[in-house]
C-alpha cells in the first residue's frame, strides 16, 4: 500500500512572531515539521511494519526551505519526499488542491495521512478537503487507527476524552490527533540516511491548478498584545481564598 | 439586500447550549435573516430560546435515528438546507463536534471556511481568528458563494434581541443520507454531571508542574465542583502522565475561552498561552515569583496551589 503524508514546515511554537508587509510574518526563524505531522509519520510507519512492501511518500507544499521538513519526516521513516515548491502562501482550498494533483500524478494512494490541524495558520479543514477532491472518506482528529478486514476503525476525538469510532473503506484520509502515538524521533544513523532519500521537486505552475472561485486572503496580521496588569494578592491561605472568592464572586461574577 | 444566514444549533440533552447564544449575536448584522438549523429535537421545543435571540425562521431537520451522529450524513444535511433557503453564511460552533462537521460542508461545497473565528463583517466578508498559537490576529477576506465560519465558543457576549419565529420542517430522501465508505460504529457517550467539558466552561482551574502528582488532582476536582468548573491541565502534567490528555490546554491540547482561568503551578510557557490567552480573567498561583504566567495575569499569589485551593474549596462548600 502507498502511503501519503501530507506535511507542513511551521514555524516553532516557541519562536517569537515578527509581522512584515501587514501582513506576512518574517521568515527568518525555526521552522520544524508540524506536530501533529509527527504523529501522522509515526503512524505510517506502525502500518508499514504490519505490511510490509508499503511505501510512505511525503509531500510538502512550500517554499525551498521546507525541503528540511521533509527530511525530518524521511528521518522519522518515510521513504520518499515530494515538494511542491512556491514561493506564495496558499490557503487551504489550493494546497488541497495541490496536495491532491501531487499525489494522483505520483501513485495510487491507499491512505493518506495529515496532521489534525496545523499550528501556524489552525485551519483544520485541509484533510476533508482533500478527502472531498478524492471523494475518500476523511476522519479527523484520529486517535486510534486499527486495519480490520481491510478497513480502517478510527477513533475520533471529542473533548473530555471520550471518541467517536467511525469504520472508513480505503482509500481514506486521517487527520492524526495527538494521542495516536508517542512520536518515533530519529536516531543520528536515520538522520544520515535520510539525506540520502529521494526527494522530487514539483514546481507549483507545473499541477496546473484551475483556480477556485472561492478563497480565503489573510489580509492583515497584528500581534495579539497582552493587556494584563497583575496584581498581587497576598496573606495567608485562609485571607487569600477570601480574597479570590470575592474575586469570584464581585468581579468576575461567576458565584 | 436582505442576506439568510444559517446557524447550527448544537444540543446538550436536547437543550440549546448557551454558546450557541453568543454565536447568533455574532451573526446577527443588519438586514440579515436568520434561520436556525436544529438536527437533535423538536423545533418547538427550542423555539422560545431561540426567538429570545433574534432567529425568525426554524429549520428543523429529521434525520433517521440511526444516522443522526453520522457527521457525513450531518453535512449533507446541512448542504440541503443551505441550498433549500439560499443561504450564503453559515456558522456552527468551533467544538469537537463542528470540528468534525463544518470542514465537511466547506469541503463538499468547495467554500471558504475559518474556524475558532470571534469577529465577522458580513459587509466586507472579513472575519477574525488567531494565528501562530494564539500569537498574532488575522482578518482574513473570505469570497465564495457560501461563507462557512467555526465559532469559538464564549467568545461572544451574548445580548437578546426578542423575535417571532416560524417553524419549517425538512425531510430528506434517501441520496442525501448515503455517506460512502464512512460507519459510525459508537458514538461517545456524554459524560453527564461530572465531566464539564474544557472549552466551554465558564470556570477553569488548571493544573501543572506544581500539583506534583496525579493525587492532587483531586483537590482540583472538588474545587471545580463546587465553582461548576471544569479541570485542566499543562502538558507537563499530561506527559507526566498525572492526568489525561484530553485536560491538555495549550497549543497541542484545547483552546479554551473561560470567563476565569485558575492556573495553578503553571510557569506559563508560551505553548500554554497559545490555549488560554484569550481567556477572561486569569488568575494564577505558582510559588515562584518569576514565573511567565505571573506577570501576565490579572491576579497572581505567590504560594502553593496545594494550600490554596482545599481553603477555596471550604469556603466554596459553606457559601
Amino acid at each position: 500500500m502507498q502511503l501519503y503524508i501530507c506535511v507542513k514546515h511551521v514555524p516553532d511554537s516557541a519562536a517569537n512572531i515578527t509581522i512584515v508587509e501587514k501582513n506576512r510574518i518574517d521568515e527568518n526563524l525555526t521552522f520544524l515539521l508540524n506536530p501533529y505531522d509527527e504523529h501522522a509519520v509515526t503512524e505510517a510507519v506502525r502500518i508499514k511494519d504490519n505490511l510490509p512492501g508499503s511505501e510512505i511518500i511525503a509531500v510538502c507544499l512550500g517554499k525551498d526551505d521546507a525541503e528540511k521538513t521533509l527530511r525530518s519526516a524521511l528521518a522519522m521513516g518515510a521513504d520518499r519526499g515530494l515538494l511542491i515548491a512556491s514561493d506564495k502562501n496558499h490557503d487551504s482550498i489550493e494546497t488541497a488542491q495541490a496536495l491532491k494533483a501531487a499525489i494522483e500524478q505520483d501513485g495510487n494512494p491507499g491512505l493518506i495521512f495529515t496532521g489534525k490541524e496545523s499550528i501556524d495558520a489552525e485551519g483544520m479543514q485541509t484533510m476533508f478537503r482533500i478527502g472531498a477532491l478524492f471523494d475518500f472518506p476523511v476522519a479527523t482528529n484520529v486517535v486510534r487507527l486499527d486495519i480490520e478486514s481491510g478497513r480502517a476503525v478510527v477513533d475520533s476525538a471529542l473533548s473530555g476524552g471520550t471518541a467517536n469510532t467511525y469504520e472508513l473503506s480505503f482509500p481514506c484520509v486521517i487527520g492524526a490527533g495527538r494521542g495516536l502515538n508517542t512520536p518515533r524521533y530519529p536516531t543520528f544513523p536515520d538522520v544520515v540516511k535520510s539525506k540520502k532519500k529521494p526527494v522530487k521537486k514539483i514546481a507549483f505552475p507545473d499541477l496546473k491548478i484551475e483556480p477556485s472561485t472561492a478563497g480565503m486572503n489573510i489580509v492583515e496580521l497584528e500581534p495579539l498584545l497582552q493587556s494584563r496588569d497583575p496584581k498581587e494578592i497576598t496573606g495567608d491561605a485562609g485571607e487569600i481564598a477570601e480574597t479570590i472568592m470575592r474575586i469570584l464572586k464581585d468581579e468576575a461574577k461567576v458565584i | 439586500m436582505m442576506k439568510n444566514i444559517g446557524l447550527i444549533i448544537e444540543l446538550d440533552n436536547g437543550k440549546i447550549k448557551e454558546t450557541n447564544f453568543g454565536m447568533i449575536t455574532l451573526a446577527r448584522e443588519k438586514d440579515t435573516e436568520l434561520f436556525a438549523v436544529v438536527m437533535d429535537a423538536d423545533a418547538a421545543s427550542v423555539k422560545e430560546d431561540l426567538e429570545s435571540f433574534g432567529i425568525t425562521k426554524i429549520v428543523e431537520v429529521c434525520l433517521p435515528k440511526d444516522r443522526q451522529s453520522n457527521p457525513v450524513v450531518r453535512a449533507k444535511a446541512i448542504i440541503k438546507v443551505i441550498k433549500t433557503y439560499n443561504i450564503c453564511a453559515i456558522f456552527g460552533l468551533s467544538t469537537a463536534m463542528g470540528k468534525d462537521l463544518l470542514p465537511r460542508i466547506a469541503a463538499l461545497l468547495e467554500a471558504p471556511l475559518v474556524m475558532d473565528c470571534y469577529a465577522v463583517d458580513l459587509e466586507q466578508n472579513l472575519v477574525k481568528t488567531s494565528q501562530y498559537s494564539g500569537k498574532t490576529i488575522a482578518t482574513i477576506k473570505i469570497t465564495g458563494d457560501v461563507l462557512v465560519f467555526g465559532v469559538r465558543p464564549n467568545a461572544v457576549e451574548p445580548v437578546k434581541a426578542q423575535a417571532s419565529a416560524r417553524i419549517w420542517i425538512l425531510k430528506l430522501d434517501e441520496t442525501s443520507l448515503v455517506s460512502k465508505g464512512f460507519r459510525v460504529i459508537k458514538t461517545s457517550e456524554v459524560d453527564e454531571s461530572t465531566n464539564i467539558n474544557l472549552a466551554e466552561a465558564d470556570v477553569i482551574i488548571a493544573g501543572g508542574r506544581g500539583m506534583k502528582n496525579g493525587d492532587n488532582f483531586t483537590l482540583l476536582s472538588k474545587c471545580a465542583e463546587k465553582l461548576t468548573a471544569a479541570v485542566g491541565a499543562s502538558r507537563v502534567a499530561v506527559d507526566s502522565g498525572w492526568v489525561p490528555y484530553s485536560m491538555q490546554v495549550g497549543q497541542t491540547g484545547e483552546k479554551v475561552s473561560p470567563l476565569v482561568y485558575i492556573a495553578c503551578g503553571i510557569s506559563g510557557s508560551i505553548q500554554h498561552f497559545a490555549g488560554m490567552k484569550t481567556s477572561g480573567m486569569v488568575i494564577a498561583i505558582n510559588t515562584d515569583k518569576n514565573s511567565a504566567i505571573m506577570s501576565n495575569c490579572d491576579y497572581y499569589v505567590k504560594a502553593d496551589a496545594l494550600e490554596i485551593i482545599p481553603e477555596l474549596t471550604k469556603l466554596l462548600e459553606n457559601d
